[in-house]
Order: C-alpha cells, then structure tokens, then sequence
C-alpha cells in the first residue's frame, strides 16, 4: 500500500509539474462565466445557436485576415456543426450550406475547359475562401506579420485540457485594453505614440506600444523592450499585430442578439471550437456508453474472478 | 515454467494429425492454459498483459491511420486532421492511437518498478529483464518516431533537439547525425525514413515479446514474496482460468482510465505546440518531449559541466544513455540474495526514494532549468554604464525608484546607461534535476551493491504457500 500511496503522490505532483509547463509570462485565460457547456461532463453540447453568430462574427470580421483551410463549407451542415438539419442528412444538399458556400468568390481550383483558372461562387464541397493567395501576399497586407490558420487554433492553445483553447480565444479577444486607457503623445521621431500607463500592485509603470503592434495580456510575449518601470515586475502578455476587432456592434447578428464584445468573443471562440474538432460531439455522445460498458465488464470478470478464486488461499 | 509435463490432450483427429506435425496449439495450451503461475501474484502483476493489450491496440489503430496518412511535410499535418474529419471513426482511431502510446508508457514503467520493487531482475530471470530492457528502448525509439508524423511544431524541434544529440558523439556523430536525417536538416526525407522505421519497430517489439513471452516461461513467474515455487501443486494455479479473469479484470480497469483520456481529454497529454503545423524558422520558445521522456531529457539538461576531455553536451548524452545502459547490467550490480524488496527494510527505503527521484526528475524536465524552486533572498536591479570618458561601471539597487534616477543621472551626464534584473540565488531545477541524476545513479551503482552485502533480510517465508496462508491469519490480505 505504501508503494501505491506514493505513486499516487507522485503522479499527482508531476499532473502539476504538466499543468505548469507551457507557463510563460501571458495571463491565464479564461473561460467565460458559468463555463462552456461543451466540456461538461458527461456529454456536453456545442451552442448551436451561438456557433452559427460565432460564424457570422468569422465571415464577417475574422474571414479578412485568416483563413480555415482544413474546413469546407459541408462541414457546416454536417451532424455536430452549426447548420446541421435532420432533413439533410448529405451536407451537400441543404439549401442553406449551399447559400453560405455561395456568398463567396473562389478561384476554382479545377481550370475550365479552355484551360484558365476562374473566379466562380463557392459550392459546398469546396475549401473555405483563403483571404490571401499566399502568405507573402497575407504579410504584405498586414505589415509583415501573418494572420494564422484558425482551423485548429483551440487545439493549438491551451494544455490540452477541453475548453482551454476557446478560453484563449474569447479571453484574448475580449481582452485588449479599455480604449480610454491608451493614451498618445509625441514621440522622439516627432510622430505620436500610443502607451498605457499600469498603477496595479507592484506592476507600475509606462507601456509603449511599437506601432502597428497592440498590446494584450493574454497574447505570448515579451514586453521588457517596451517597459518604462520596474523590470521585476513586468505586465503580462505581449504584442500582437491585430488591432482590437471587435468593438460594441461590430456585426449585426441576424438572431437579433445584441452584439457586444464579451458576446461576440464568446460566439467566434464557440464556432472556432467546433472547426478545430468537428466531431467532438459524436466523440462526446460515445463516451459515457463506451465507459458504462467497460464498467459493466470490469464488474461482472470481478464477480467471476471471486468465484473461480474462491477456494484458493492467494 | 520448464520441467512441467504437457498436459495437453487433442481431442479431435485434427488437432492430433496438426499436432505430430506443428504442436502450436500445444504450445499455445502449456504457455496460456496449463501454465502453472504462483497462486500470490498482486495486481501489479497484470501489467504484462496490459502491455501485451497496449501494444495490440497500437499495432491495430496504427496500420488503420497508415493507410490514410500522407508522409510529406506538405500534407501530413493535413492528412492527420483530415482523418479526424473525413474518415469514419478517424477521430476515435487517432486518439486510441495518441493516448495509447501515453497509456502504453504509463502501464511499462508501473511494470518495470514492479519489477525492481519484487527484484524480478536477479537469476534465472536475467535474460528475461534484459529483453525487457529492449523493449523499453525500443519503445521510446518508436514513440520518437511517430511524435515526428503529424509534422507540427514540437514534432519538427523536438526531432531536430534529439537528433543533434547524436553529433555529440565523437568521430561518428556527424555521420549518424545525417544518415538519420536523410540530408543538411531535418525535412521531407526525414518525415519519410521516420514514417518506414515507425511501421517497422513496433513488430520488432513484437518479437522482442515474444522472446520476452518465452524467457519468462523458462524459470516461471517471480511473486511477491521473490521465493521460487517449490511444490507445482501447493504453490501454482494453473494460468487459465486463475490469472486470464484475474488479468482480465485489471486489464478493463486499466481500459476505463484509457477511455476517459480518449473521449474526455484526448490532448491532454500531449503538447498543444503539435497542432501547429511545423515551422522550421520559428523555433518554440520551450521545446518539451513527451512526458514519458522527460525523466530522461532532464539528466541530459542536469549536465551543464565538462568533465576532463568531455564538454558537458557529450557528457549529457552519455548520462543519458547511462541511465537506461544501467539498467541491463542491473542483474549482477544487485548483490542481495533476496529478491523481493518486502522483505529488505532498508533497500525497500531507498526503492521509495528511487521512485519519487525519478517522478521529479519527470518534474524537471517538464520546466524551465534555470526557474527557481526555492528562492533566497529578492531579485536586485543592476544599472550598467559607460560613461562620456568611456569608463564603464555598474551599481546595484534594491529598489526600482533610485536605480531609475540613477539611471537618468548617468544619462543626463551624457553616459549611455541601461537596467538589468540581477537573479537572487535560488535552489533551481536545474539543482534538483542533478541531484535526483545523482541519486539515480547512486542506488543502481552504489547502494544496491553494498546493501546486498550488509542488509540482514527480514521475515522472508520458506515458501509460497506458507506466505500465503500467514497472508490470510488475522492480518487482511493486501489489496486482492
């Protein structure tokens, strides 16, 4: 028993040592108040509703800069996803798939018959658009930095535990600084400069914001260059090239919702769940039978275990 | 076990024309039904047939997802998601294979602690946990290898990291270095090499089982108590039924925690950097391997001083190396007679220790050498300067307000001056990580051997089935 209780210990405290390994110095995300319904245990469920706004929020706000190229637009009305209808059971015949895919211009990626590649209205079955032809292209619109894939970007967040991914998402988005914080003045060059002043607890001090870049403290990075204060004792987070995207209002969803910034962040961090594991639902719906059925065997081999053991002294 | 008569009857005109020719299904009878096993093993026992399930499971889900898989860096990281979308079941496939290799880990070092905790190791067993060994090693080699397939960020660094290990190597190490890489650097080449060997390792290990498999039949199961089985019909059971239901109960146990981990927290276990398709020009800011490795990156991290001849990254390497080398001569390092470490009250203290110096060495691994544990004393500020005459000096401050106008000072006075953070001493990981790589090396190579001569064995039964019996008089029996 000894031995047991000791790995036991141990076990739990190397769960701690992994939970802490990606620690750098960006603030922990958060998820929103009440949790995501989709990581309750024992079958939680994507927000139907939610994903198809946070879609609406994509296509008209994030679908700019970044592109989703492991998602096609049948993915939308598959089962799981945000447009799934019983009566359409091949995503490829609903009328409303059919009428998203058909809101946007892609290069067909097949040549015509005289040969030329040529622009046609997305069908189901075709990739999500790509907003840049290339990544040099996506760099030289946006200042050299290059907006990412977003289809895995809650898998590629986080530790790995559910909902951590979204957390960062909606956390980020809703996290830059309250607009009336940043305050500009004359730099040295002559042209303005935006900073923010931090007087929390022990973080005192001016952050510069490089132009072009935009601070968050949920964003990895490092922030010492820009820091007029203490170096002990730096904010969280750091710089990134995408400005705050998402004031009050931003999109007028279609439900009627009103569009704030913590809805609008939920909503995207929602659908972007979704697109990273489409089929988490239909994994999550599996779980509980699958265990319940282990526990079924495990109970009845112990009962047979007891009796075939029975006038054994072991 | 050897010695043992066949008690394998054919019944059938079949079997017994089948088995004056090719006696398989006899083998399989003595090895799997007949086998006469000690009637006291515990339930760490189970984990070989766990492993045995593990690997199964992995050889299964893996030739599944090789016929949907792409190995070109263009693709592959594509074709993994595409067959957690597109393909039936992907999703449940990928992650059985994913998690598996985590559970395959958990359930071999539960399995190799079983073993040096009851000394399943010493004579005649030794053939049987140097096979073992190789099994280990050849584990590791192929879990290394298909971390690299699905081409994300931890997958690309974390190869270029292990394979730089072996540049280390003096006269050699270049050679080996590219003829792993296929080329100049890690790329397509590698991803296809990698993708061939990781089909063709896991069937090696299957061999390895096998033999495995075959030199635990020779000399029969070791037990708790570590005392060989004397009288077949008073201390044995046969395998079948006793220990296939006694197995089988462990082995679903053993499948519920796996399940939770595939449909609750698929991720979990592995880095969220690898759903980052890999990128050779920007680096990772932490480069981690798996967790099952991390025990052993952190004594090659704890080596961070040249000895002699030897600069500190080869000397990393061969410690490294070192800690699973000692494990195949364990056998003849570990003096004592008795086997099993019940009945060895100090050696089962130091045991303890091993276990937990290894747990925290997976501890180190997973964080940042030179983060502090334990601090002593507060981090100070240093403002360096050069003054306009050129001279350079530095001065430390406790507090941030006065290095500041210090600083401004210098400035003003036409110096260029700038502010460091100066670390307080502290006891890092780094630290534990070498004292925990001195201790692993101690019990195997210093306290093992001496022990086995001086420690007086306390309490050790004639025989299995007295054991057994003092097992069940007033005192409860251990967890059965």
């Amino acid at each position: 028993m000894t031995f047991f209780r000791t790995l036991v210990a141990g076990l739990g405290a190397l769960a701690i040592g992994f939970s802490a390994h990606a620690a750098g110095g960006s603030k922990h995300a958060e998820a929103p108040e009440g949790g995501w319904a989709f990581a309750s245990v024992p079958a939680g469920k994507l927000e139907k509703d939610s994903m198809q706004r946070g879609y609406q929020v994509y296509k008209e706000v994030c679908a700019s800069c970044h592109g989703m190229k492991l998602l096609s637009y049948r993915n939308l009305g598959e089962p799981g996803g945000p447009f799934y209808d019983e009566a359409f059971p091949n995503a490829n015949d609903n009328p409303l798939v059919k009428a998203l895919a058909a809101e946007n211009e892609i290069l067909d990626p097949i040549p015509d018959d005289s040969g030329d590649l040529v622009y046609r209205p997305a069908r189901p079955s075709d990739a999500f658009r790509s907003p840049y032809a290339n990544e040099q292209a996506a760099r030289a619109a946006n200042g050299g930095a290059y907006p990412p894939d977003l289809s895995v970007i809650t898998k590629a967040r986080g530790h790995g535990a559910e909902g951590q991914g979204a957390s960062y998402v909606y956390s980020l988005l809703k996290g830059y600084p309250d607009p009336e914080k940043i305050k500009t003045k004359e730099g040295e060059d002559g042209l303005n400069v935006n900073y923010i002043e931090f007087d929390k607890g022990e973080t005192v001090g001016t952050l510069t914001q490089p132009t072009g870049q935009y601070y968050n403290p949920y964003m990895a990075g490092d922030v010492t260059a820009q820091w007029e204060g203490d170096p002990r004792h730096l904010p969280y987070g750091g710089f990134l090239a995408m400005a705050p995207q998402l004031p009050d209002g931003r999109v007028e969803y279609i439900d009627g919702t009103e569009a704030t910034t913590a809805q609008m962040a939920y909503d995207v961090a929602q659908f972007l769940q979704w697109a990273g594991d489409p089929k988490q639902e239909a994994r999550k719906k599996l779980a509980l039978p699958s265990i319940l059925y282990l526990i079924l065997l495990a109970v009845l081999l112990w009962f047979s275990y007891k009796r075939i053991w029975r006038n054994v002294a072991h | 076990m050897s010695g043992h008569e066949s008690t394998y009857k054919p019944a059938s005109g079949f079997t017994k024309w089948l088995d004056s020719r090719l006696p398989i299904v006899r083998l399989a009878h003595d090895s799997f039904v007949d086998f006469p096993t000690p009637k006291n093993l515990n339930y760490w026992y189970t984990f070989g047939g766990i492993l045995a399930i593990c690997l199964m499971i992995q050889i299964i889900t893996g030739i599944v997802l090789a016929m949907h898989y792409t190995a070109t860096v263009n693709e592959a990281f594509g074709s993994v998601e595409r067959i957690m979308r597109d393909v039936p079941f992907g999703w449940l496939i990928r992650n059985i294979h994913m998690v598996g290799a985590s559970m395959f880990f958990l359930a071999v070092y539960v399995h190799m602690f079983r073993g040096l905790y009851y000394g399943s190791y010493k004579a005649p067993r030794e053939v049987l946990w140097i096979l073992g060994c190789i099994i280990f090693l050849l584990m590791m080699a192929t879990a290394f290898l298909g971390y690299m397939l699905p081409w994300g960020q931890m997958s690309l660094h974390g190869a270029n990291v292990i394979i730089n290990l072996f540049g280390a190597i003096p006269l050699v190490g270049e050679s080996i270095q590219s003829w792993l890489m296929g080329g100049p650097s890690v790329g397509n080449q590698t991803l296809n090499r990698f993708f061939s060997l990781h089909y063709l390792l896991p069937f090696m290990i299957a061999g390895v089982v096998i033999l495995h498999i075959w030199a635990l039949h020779v000399p029969g199961n070791n037990n708790p108590t570590g005392v060989e089985v004397q009288e077949v019909e008073k201390d044995t059971v046969p395998f079948h039924p006793y220990y296939t239901v006694k197995d089988g109960f462990a082995i679903v146990m053993f499948l519920i925690i796996f399940a939770v981990f595939v449909f609750y927290a698929p991720n979990v276990l592995g880095h969220a950097d690898n759903y980052i398709e890999a990128n050779p020009l920007v680096t990772p800011s932490h480069i981690v391997p798996e967790w099952y490795l991390l025990p052993f990156y952190a004594i090659l991290r704890a080596i961070t001083f040249d000895l002699g001849p030897i600069d500190a990254k080869l000397l990393g390497v061969i410690f490294m190396f070192g800690s699973i080398a000692v494990l195949f001569i364990l056998p003849w390092l570990d003096t004592a007679k008795t086997k099993s470490m019940r009945y060895r009250p100090v050696a089962k203290q130091f045991f303890f220790g091993f276990v937990v110096a290894c747990l925290l060495l997976g501890w180190c691994g997973a964080m940042n050498p030179d983060d502090p544990i334990i601090a002593m004393g507060k981090d100070k500020l240093v403002v360096n300067y050069t003054d306009a005459a050129g001279l350079e000096g530095s001065r430390t401050f406790e507090d941030y307000a006065p290095a500041a106008e210090f600083r401004a000072d210098q400035q003003a006075s036409g110096a260029t001056a700038s502010m460091a953070i100066e670390k307080a001493g502290a006891f890092t990981f780094k630290h534990l990580s070498q004292l925990m790589t001195l201790y692993y090396f101690l019990y195997f190579l210093l306290i093992l051997p001496i022990l086995g001569l001086r420690e007086k064995p306390k309490g050790e039964p004639d025989s299995i089935h007295k054991a057994v019996l003092g097992n069940h008089a007033p005192v409860a029996a251990p967890a059965e």
